[in-house]
């Protein structure tokens, strides 16, 4: 229990613990092959209404049945949990823990190379640090997912992942290796680094004028990639290849953005290149509803406790998750990128105070569930509790939105990773 | 102060004639059903505050407590009334301190360059906060003096400034130790260096002040006045107290030896480690101003950060504050600062006693603020729920009985929630806040 963990040094050993934990669950591949019964006085499936009393049973790592405690039987045997009230394991939407690390120092930071603002061959998954502390932390709150990858900061930084909050190495980790390219417009897509006053690009016309041109340049080189002669046909290019699958639509571009013109400037490129495009952050994005509502595109919102100062983030609000919400337009909240203290957010969090400003509990659960789950591409997998997803899920001791609430279990793919209320 | 400045004569003057007949209130007001949390006492289920000439002239059980007949009733059955809250650490107003000229400036007050126009200061007021100690930064040993100020509408700094009784300026010192204040010489490049360079500091400066001290009123004997040196001898004879950025375990405890060493009255801040020697701390008597984040890390001395400080400090006996640190923290939020001590093992009363009055202490100014008691400043808060739920909202801050915020205000509701116009003017810059910031940073 927290109150006994109050020791002088009981964060070291708790700290200890989980580690020794960590590597038991590692070591014990039988684990997973358990079967899991969980219990809450209020199981929010995500799937449909909420049910009172009810079990989630998890087989093999996966969700076996959903329902009240007195329609499930629950196998000899299986491990039990209980909690007052209990969720699917949570989706954050958009991170960058496991590349950004939590020292904040040269050595742990690979959320960003910015000798080149155009880079969309730069793979999450070879920088991507499983044991990264901070994933441990948001672990703790409950995530068990992360959209996580190259930062906002370059025109296009990168590729982008899924992940769960678990495993020893890369592969362990991840769900699916490429996600989405990070583009960002707006000032925080000016050339950075040495000498970056002479660097392009220096204008908001200009980094749109590169991207274009990145994405023209890729439609010549697919038609070349294809001519009959194979002797015309170009060199293999990663950069170009990279790019082929967005104009394919098979990674959408996760363009940053905050100011309403740069927002307009992603929905622009995507219907000039017909893109599938995911909107992020959106500190503006309240003053374009009707414009993103009609190009079907998705925002995935800002923290909702973003700092704001001058320049992009002046007209931040915490309301904007419920604002595009009561618009019709798809929503997901996430931890977002911070290159200071606190070095990440907590997805939970964020979505607490969403609820506390105009999102439903529903909703606001929905921002950090399915709906983050549909607008990455895992909803198969993740974002709700019914048969055959994933066996994850977070258990805590009371309304998981409110401050004083602790997460009380973790689970992921049917293994007990956090048992430590947080 | 050794000696009455001429500054400070105007100002004790000009108090006389201003003091505070412009926020005065002819009539009494008494808020009427509320829980009352009163801080110095047992919350209080069905209260009622009154308040006049902007200070606190009862509170107790609404059955109980007798309502001047000329008194203003305000009906807030099944709301909250809790004391304004204190952020014993802001960098709210865009206030600079130090440059980069040394690492050791006492001689500037960070009262110079706060903009009062600035959008934070009302978001502070849309937080429940009515007083905060305004800091200059953590990237010197000693960046500057700090201001105490009280969030009455203001034009100039001056409508916000705590004063003495006799018109002086009241603030503490800012310094700081471990990485922040680690650069290029002439600051430190080592932690042994920085605390050589403020013992040296201390060593002239008391030196200083016995020099006054034997000119015994002399003018003749008196030596050059020093602006950096009447900083510290201010902190030397306890007119100013320091507030000590550290958070690594050792980076605390070296504050303590220096403290030892010179006896001036320090608090500790930030904190991150104070878990680790919490014993330590207790036995010292100083208390921690701690800050409540939302992860480890951002930087090494926050690495072994914890949620728990809050609650082991409760443990060991240290008084705990809070603070927002703003823009680190939003100082919207202030009131999560508390609930998140509490997740972690705090007992409520003293989570919302480290928003309020341990923090009053903390900067000396609890026999004017931090609790709900007569005679204290009407600095008071109206919510719309227990002050630990995420839900609840900040629905009125009054300041010394004036209502300087109300959520029904759109204007108000503006800053509260945010929106389009929400921060122009507002400065967040000062503590590496952008991507770019930490760019320059590396």
């Amino acid at each position: 229990m927290i109150a006994s963990r109050a020791t002088q040094r009981a964060g070291l050993l708790a700290a200890m613990l989980c580690a020794v934990i960590a590597s038991w669950l590692a070591d014990s591949a039988g684990a997973a092959e358990g079967t899991i019964a969980i219990r809450g006085d209020t199981v929010h499936t995500m799937a449909g209404p909420a049910i009172a009393d009810g079990v989630v049973l998890i087989e093999a790592g996966r969700i076996r049945q959903v329902g009240p405690a007195a329609d499930v039987r629950i196998p000899e045997g299986a491990t039990l949990l209980r909690g007052k009230v209990v969720t699917p394991g949570l989706v954050d939407a958009h991170t960058v823990v496991g590349l950004s690390g939590y020292l904040n120092q040269p050595q742990d930071q690979d959320q960003l190379d910015t000798a080149d603002p155009l880079q969309p061959e730069l793979r999450a998954i070879d920088a991507y640090n499983p044991q990264e502390r901070l994933i441990e932390w948001v672990r703790g709150f409950g995530v068990t997912t992360i959209h996580t990858g190259h930062a906002p900061g370059a025109l296009i930084s990168g590729q982008t992942m899924i992940a769960k909050t678990r495993g020893a190495t890369a592969e362990e980790a991840v769900i699916k290796p490429v996600a989405m390219v990070a583009v960002t417009l707006g000032d925080d897509a000016r050339a950075k680094g040495d000498d970056a006053e002479k660097k392009s690009p220096g204008t908001r016309s200009k980094a749109v004028a590169m991207l274009r041109g990145e994405l023209v340049k890729t439609q010549e080189y697919v038609r070349k990639r294809s001519l009959a002669d194979e002797a015309k046909r170009p060199d293999k290019d990663l950069r170009l290849e990279a790019l082929s699958n967005v104009l394919a639509g098979t990674w959408p571009l996760l363009v940053t953005a905050d100011r309403a013109a740069d927002l307009a400037s992603a929905l622009r490129i995507a219907d000039e290149f017909k893109l599938r495009i995911v909107l992020d952050s959106g500190a503006e994005a309240y003053l374009l509803t009707d414009r993103i509502k009609a190009a079907g595109v998705p925002v995935i919102v800002h923290p909702t406790m973003r700092r704001a100062g001058a320049g992009e983030t002046e007209n931040l609000s915490f309301e904007t998750a419920a604002t595009l919400k009561k618009a019709g337009i798809p929503v997901a909240l996430q931890s977002g990128y911070e290159g200071y203290v606190p070095k990440t957010r907590v997805a939970l969090f964020e979505a607490a105070l969403a609820a506390a400003n105009g999102l439903s509990f529903d909703e606001a659960l929905a921002t950090i569930t399915i709906d983050a789950a549909r607008i990455i591409g895992v909803a198969d997998r993740v974002g709700s509790l019914a048969p055959g997803k994933d066996g994850d899920v977070a258990i805590f001791d009371g309304d998981p939105f409110e401050y004083t609430t602790h997460c009380t279990a973790v689970v992921i793919d049917g293994e007990v990773l956090s048992d430590e209320p947080r | 102060m050794f000696a009455p400045r001429p500054s400070f004569l105007i100002a004790a003057v000009l108090a006389l004639f201003i003091g505070r007949p412009s926020f005065a209130q002819e009539r009494p007001v008494a808020f009427i059903g509320a829980e009352v949390i009163p801080i110095a006492g047992p919350a209080i289920p069905a209260g009622a505050v009154v308040v006049q000439e902007g200070r606190i002239l009862a509170v107790g059980p609404a059955a109980t407590t007798p309502i001047p007949p000329a008194a203003e009733r305000i009906d807030v059955t099944g709301k909250v009334i809790m004391p304004g809250l204190v952020d014993t650490h802001s960098h709210v107003g865009g206030g600079r301190g130090g440059d980069a000229s040394g690492p050791v400036q006492p001689d500037v007050r960070i009262l110079d360059s706060i903009n009062v126009r600035d959008a934070g200061f009302r978001k502070c007021r849309a937080g429940g906060l009515t007083t905060l100690n305004i800091m200059p930064g953590s990237g010197h040993l000693a960046s500057g003096q700090t201001v105490y100020v009280k969030l009455r509408p203001a034009n100039t700094i001056e409508d916000i400034l705590y004063r003495d009784d006799a018109g002086a300026i009241l603030g503490g010192l800012k310094m700081a130790n471990g990485t922040n204040s680690q650069q290029e010489p002439p600051f430190p490049g080592t932690r042994g260096k920085s605390a050589a360079i403020v013992r040296q500091k201390f060593v002239k400066a008391i030196a200083y002040r016995d020099k006054i001290r034997q000119a015994a009123g002399d003018r003749e004997k008196l030596p050059d006045r020093d602006l950096e040196m009447e900083a510290l001898v201010d902190v030397l004879e306890g007119r100013k107290i320091v507030h000590h950025h550290a958070h690594r375990a050792d980076d605390i405890i070296t504050v303590l030896r220096l403290r030892d060493e010179f006896g001036f009255k320090a608090v500790l801040h930030h904190t991150s480690e104070a878990w680790k020697v919490a014993h330590e701390i207790a036995r010292s008597g100083v208390g921690c101003s701690v800050i409540v984040l939302d992860s480890p890390g951002g930087k090494i001395e926050a690495m072994d950060f914890s949620l728990v400080t809050g609650a082991v400090l409760e443990k060991a006996g240290v008084a705990c504050a809070f603070h927002t640190d703003d823009p680190v923290t939003d100082s919207r939020l202030f009131l999560r600062t508390a609930a998140l001590g509490v997740r972690a093992g705090m007992s409520r009363d003293k989570a919302l006693e480290a928003l309020t009055l341990a923090g009053a202490r903390m900067l000396d100014l609890d026999g004017r603020i931090g609790s709900l008691e007569p005679g204290k400043d009407a600095d008071l808060i109206i919510l719309s729920g227990d002050p630990l739920s995420v839900r609840t909202k900040v629905l009125e801050t009054f300041v010394e009985g004036k209502k300087v915020f109300d959520r029904d205000d759109p204007e108000d509701r503006l800053f509260a929630v945010g929106g389009y116009g929400a921060s122009r003017d507002q400065d967040a810059e000062s503590c590496c806040m952008s991507t770019r910031a930490v760019e320059a940073q590396r």
